[in-house]
């Protein structure tokens, strides 16, 4: 149960990786807000993935 | 371009253990799923960094751009799935104990060491695309396309710090990086395709329809950058076919594909060539391109800066990762080559050694600057010995020559499988510098020469008597 709610956790990190870069495409956000979400899509997947991705 | 990284490292390197001198038994085959996360891992590296931006700078078109990409990678798939994996599920050892079964201990011996030398070249240019995002909060001067020789004493002191991280991590903490390298794979190619999407109203693309017209007029525009050759789609094409020459053609990936339970699964290949070869190309291509457009053709060249413009704090990390996660295993098994001289040299000491002349190679931009021509010349280098693994199987049993020679004749070196090798790079050597051809082009007649040769010279060389062994 736990992993797969971080496993849930990681896919939504990995997520805001790239949907920020869609909505920067369609001009509804700005590119300062897309980079701060890829960042903290980054650190949540690297925190987060380790606990269920096996080796 | 084929790393030695990512989810096939552990794997790979626990081959290096498990059965190592004898075929993959039927219990311990992989299914589909494993080859497929394997080769979208592998071909997502670092490299694409470098290449995707080199074929801007080289003037490709973009209609030759998608196509040759498209063609190229599907005659690397074919390759993988109809020579190496065919032959690799036929006999199910890794490639180097094949060519042992073939040339001899000695002659899988200097394979070995030639491999590791050029795996010396590739960690490099990947320390080297590391230090160039390190470098970004030191205003650290980069690099530019024509540099041969290390442009500042502030990017000798990043590579010199990049190279010597990297070094004793692969001395001491290398599984973690294995493991480290799996994780970030699936994120390394969402920040690839992430920023170039993000970048393209930048060039001037806010709708689907307006991609194309970009694309050919301020992407790939067709004009190569000052002191850049011009790339063609024939270029493009044989590019993506060979840069993995080594792996395919040239047979290495046998110790991959012996898992595989039936040959078809050679076919995943098109998982890395998709993501890695084709989607992760064009967007750093397309990073590159605003970067231009930016800088006003400036022709610096630094991956770190690139991505960080185009995916802030992200981006910079993720060229240190890709080029880092690809430049550790790399230098390991240079490492693990060059122990095979001497087994009783400690792992370790051998990697320090590899990981200095690895570093020190590292400070010479010319590295990755040319690093399309260095990975052409390493599928060219290494692809005789796939060639005389291809004839072994197929022809020589056919016209009744005696397959695997050296260890059916107890010899340490087969002359046929050596003079082959040699000849093989001498001819495509004087079709280079007599005809003009480039080395992009030269591996394809290069395989057909070699197979040719191999069965001439097996057959002078069968024809002295020798002890045969029935198997």
């Amino acid at each position: 149960m736990k992993s797969r709610v971080l496993m849930i956790l990681s896919f939504i990190f990995l997520a805001m990786t790239i949907v920020p870069a869609f909505l920067v495409f369609a001009q509804v956000m700005s590119m300062s807000q897309n980079k701060t979400l890829m960042f903290i899509g980054t650190v949540g997947w690297f925190v987060t993935a380790p606990f269920w991705m096996k080796k | 371009m084929a790393s030695f990284d990512k989810k096939s490292l552990v794997s790979k390197l626990d081959a290096v253990n498990e059965y190592e001198r004898e075929p993959v038994p039927e219990s311990k085959l992989k299914g589909w799923k494993s080859f497929i996360g394997t080769y979208a891992g592998e071909h997502t590296a670092g490299t694409e960094f470098v290449l995707g931006p080199l074929f801007v700078a080289h003037g490709v078109a973009a209609s030759d751009l998608f196509l040759g990409l498209l063609i190229g990678n599907l005659l690397a798939v074919l390759s993988w799935a109809y020579l190496t994996a065919k032959i690799s599920i036929k006999k199910r050892v890794t490639l180097y104990y094949q060519l042992e079964k073939i040339g001899g201990k000695n002659f899988a011996l200097g394979y070995n060491l030639v491999n590791a030398g050029l795996f010396c070249f590739l960690a490099g240019s990947m320390i080297a695309v590391s230090a160039t995002a390190v470098g970004i909060p030191f205003d650290l001067p980069m690099p530019t396309l024509n540099d041969i020789y290390p442009n500042s004493i502030g990017w000798v002191i990043t590579v010199l710090v990049v190279g010597t991280i990297t070094t004793l991590v692969a001395m001491f903490g290398f599984d973690q990086v294995a493991r480290f390298a799996n994780l970030a794979a699936p994120w390394m190619i969402m920040i690839f395709i992430a920023a170039a999407i993000a970048v393209l109203p930048q060039l001037g693309v806010t709708s689907l329809a307006d991609f194309w017209p970009v694309a050919e007029s301020k992407i790939w525009n067709g004009v190569p950058l000052e002191g850049q050759s011009k790339f063609t789609f024939w270029h493009v094409t044989f590019f993506a076919w060979f840069c993995n020459m080594a792996m395919h053609i040239g047979m290495a990936d046998m110790s991959l594909l012996r898992y595989a339970k039936k040959w078809q699964y050679g076919f995943a290949s098109s998982a890395g060539m998709i993501l890695g070869h084709y989607i992760a190309w064009v967007a750093s291509g397309i990073l590159y391109a605003l970067f231009l457009q930016q800088s006003a053709n400036s022709t610096e060249f630094a991956p770190g800066p690139v991505a960080y413009n185009a995916a802030g704090i992200a981006g910079a990390l993720c060229v240190i990762i890709a080029g880092w996660t690809t430049a550790n295993p790399t230098l390991y098994r240079a490492g693990l080559a060059i122990q095979a001289i001497n087994a009783k040299w400690k792992t370790w000491k051998v990697t320090l050694v590899v990981g200095l002349v690895t570093t020190i190679a590292a400070m010479f931009p010319a590295l990755v600057m040319k690093l399309l021509e260095f990975v052409a010349l390493y599928g060219l280098i290494l692809m005789p010995a796939g060639a005389v693994i291809f004839a072994d199987v197929y022809f020589l049993p056919r016209l009744g020559l005696q397959e695997e020679y050296a260890e059916r004749a107890g010899i340490r070196f087969n002359t046929a499988a050596a003079a082959t090798w040699i000849l093989t790079l001498l001819i495509c050597l004087w079709l280079n510098l007599s005809f003009g051809i480039e080395i992009f082009f030269v591996g394809l007649p290069g395989w057909f020469i070699a197979v040719v040769l191999y069965v001439i010279v097996s057959k002078v060389v069968q024809r002295r008597p020798a002890q045969i062994t029935s198997l």
